[in-house]
């Protein structure tokens, strides 16, 4: 069906393509997506211990998101959904604000101004059209700055999603859709929303589609630069599909046995993001093992550091949420705030 | 200066985008059509098509491109065509733009004016009446407000795009071509409630375009009426509502919208908590039915009338 799909990194760890990347770089990468995937099996473990209320697994999709999150430059600004928490890492925001989301003490508290990153959309797809209203103020002002929306598969059936394409195409906004095609909609699968692959649906709208082998940061890194570049140098948006595989539950709360094969996950376990880029490094950079070593203590660090503030997260004061609705509080929040108080 | 409704908002969003440069307009056909209602006539060839700008035919995009915009320090003023267009905009309205602020605790101001020419009265077709107040009222984040005449409609318009926070702006339609005075101060806040009738007999509460109807009423009733007109739906200023009853001791309540649920609900309940003792009838409800907005033939039996106004405050003079 078309559209070639961009891959540097083959799974067993092969380079198949020539790439610009130092050692550092590849170090650089290794090192993120060890401690994206701490951060993330780490908060899987809380939700199993009760310590938060949920947790939507990115288990598998590290690459996808560390090589197009490494491709930003800082004054790009990200629109993301809720499963992203190593782009999220990418931007420097505190995995603590992540687990307070689903811990249920915020939600969301930070200024994205502050890290380029917008509050996580749950509500599927409508991020897409946030990135492009950002995009076309962009233009506005004439910055040569870049947006990136962040979605799944699931969210190419949205209606605001297919607005979202038609108004950036319109508009040329400087915008990167970056689809993490993880094959499932929760339980529905790939084939129940699209009958053609993702990226060529970009060709309708009138803007260039790309496919890249998701579990290959390299490749998704190249792929994201390059569009990102095209954007900020008034080429008009992308639409990158990064076919990945969504390895555990949709979130916490589902039982992906029911809808999935178990072959289908063991035969994506051998394409593991984590593994081929290991395997290149096992074999290309001879300081490697101290490295790793490294970064494996930094890893079990941050787990126990997540673990710890996890617990430490303070419940918000429900009076004072009240401040936060609107600009000024008017009269009728006040006198429900003071009912609020005289309940504590 | 005499001005129509219409007129008077084409003047007032031209004084906020010269007091501004951050304020855009978005919306279907505003630009070089000047709007069906032509409310943003002239607009777009003074301040240029990056200023006011004729979208794509997508409510949603409109809304949510602005809450983008909104995040880049923009303050976009969207027309909704037609009130029952909104409802494709729903989810972006009160799932993104009421709760941004909220859930950043107050780091994201979400300074988004959503117009929308609403109610019934100009013989239109289906989904060219409604009277969705309610349904953003009760949304908390969202600020919801409705000029009645030229003058507030002037002020209220700039009130609305000074506000840091998302304001549903309720233009009523069937009154864009009545013209009176508008004054060189705005008189009242965006919140405020104001008595247009004073009268000793029943207050009358309404809003947008039921207020012509209200004072209408005023002028044929045997019974003096105190005419409300609350401009701001939410919040509420019902000061002078309640200082109203607790002269009048009968209050009615006005509204195009369906009966259940409706602002009267809530007014009702609430001129019943705080003016309880003062109270010698029941809080009457005169509103559209609950029905789905009816063809159009009929919609004047469906709206509230001068009869139906002066028939609900007999009715409280029977208690």
């Amino acid at each position: 069906m078309g559209l070639p799909i961009s891959q540097t990194l083959a799974p067993d760890g092969e380079l198949v393509a020539a790439h610009d990347f130092t050692t550092d770089d590849l170090r650089a990468f290794h090192r993120d997506l060890v401690l994206a995937r701490r951060i993330d099996t780490e908060a899987f473990a809380l939700q199993r211990h009760g310590e938060l209320g949920l947790w939507p697994p990115m288990l598998g999709q590290e690459a996808a998101q560390i090589g197009s999150g490494r491709a930003l430059a800082p004054d790009d600004f990200v629109f993301p959904s809720y499963r992203e928490h190593a782009v999220a890492w990418c931007r420097g925001l505190d995995p603590a604000l992540l687990l307070a989301i689903f811990r249920g003490t915020s939600l969301g508290g930070w200024d994205p101004a502050d890290h380029n990153i917008a509050l996580p959309a749950i509500i599927i797809g409508a991020q897409t059209l946030h990135a492009v209203g950002y995009g076309i103020g962009l233009t506005l002002e004439g910055k040569e700055d870049a947006v990136v929306a962040y979605f799944g598969d699931g969210a190419t059936s949205q209606g605001d999603t297919n607005e979202a394409f038609a108004w950036a195409a319109s508009y040329n906004a400087p915008v990167v859709f970056f689809c993490q095609n993880n094959h499932y909609a929760i339980s529905v699968p790939l084939e129940r929303q699209t009958r053609v692959p993702i990226a060529q649906r970009a060709d309708g709208f009138g803007f260039e589609g790309v496919r890249v082998d998701g579990n290959d940061v390299l490749a998704v890194h190249q792929v994201t630069s390059e569009a990102l570049a095209k954007a900020r140098a008034g080429g008009g948006p992308t639409l990158i599909e990064a076919i990945t595989y969504r390895m555990g539950a949709h979130t916490t709360s589902d039982d992906p046995s029911r809808y999935r094969d178990a072959h289908e996950a063991e035969s994506w376990a051998e394409r593991d993001p984590l593994l081929r880029l290991r395997s290149l490094l096992e074999r290309t950079d001879p300081g490697f093992a101290d490295f790793d070593a490294e970064v494996q203590a930094e890893a079990e660090e941050l787990g126990e550091h997540l673990r710890q503030v996890c617990g430490e997260l303070p419940d918000p004061d429900l009076a004072e949420l009240f401040e936060h609705v609107y600009d000024q509080i008017p009269p009728e929040l006040v006198a429900q705030r003071e009912e609020v108080r005289s309940w504590s | 200066m005499e001005l129509s409704i219409g007129k008077a908002l084409n003047a007032g969003l031209r004084a906020a985008m010269e007091n501004d440069p951050k304020v855009l307009l978005l919306g279907e056909d505003i630009g070089r059509l000047g709007g069906v209602f032509r409310v943003t006539d002239g607009l777009q060839k003074d301040f240029g098509d990056q200023r006011v700008m004729d979208t794509p035919l997508a409510e949603s995009a409109i809304v949510g491109a602005s809450v983008g915009l909104a995040y880049r320090g923009f303050r976009p003023v969207v027309e909704i065509q037609f009130d029952g267009f909104v409802y494709p905009a729903y989810d972006q309205i009160v799932s993104q733009v009421a709760r941004l602020r909220f859930r950043s605790e107050g780091a994201v101001a979400m300074p988004i004016v959503i117009r929308i020419p609403y109610g019934g009265g100009i013989g239109a077709v289906e989904h060219h009446s409604e009277s969705p107040e309610a349904q953003f009222v009760m949304t908390p984040g969202l600020t919801v407000v409705s000029p009645s005449n030229p003058h507030d409609a002037f002020w209220m318009i700039q009130q609305a795009i000074a506000s840091d926070d998302p304001v549903v702006f309720l233009e009523p339609k069937q009154r864009y071509w009545d013209t009176g005075e508008v004054g060189d101060e705005p008189g009242l806040g965006l919140h405020e409630s104001r008595v247009v009738r004073d009268g000793d007999g029943v207050t009358v509460v309404g809003y947008g375009p039921v207020v012509k109807t209200c004072l209408a009423a005023a002028d044929e009733s045997d019974v003096p009426l105190e005419v409300v007109d609350l401009r701001s739906l939410s919040p509420l200023d019902l000061g002078p509502v309640y200082e109203s009853v607790r002269r009048t001791g009968r209050v009615v309540v006005v509204h195009e919208a369906a009966r259940t649920l409706g602002l009267g609900a809530e007014l009702a309940t609430r001129i019943t908590q705080e003016c309880f003792y003062s109270l010698e009838a029941p809080v009457q409800r005169v509103t559209g039915y609950d029905l789905p907005y009816p063809p159009c033939r009929v919609e004047h039996d469906h709206l509230p009338s001068v009869e139906r106004i002066l028939d609900a405050v007999a009715v409280t003079g029977e208690f």
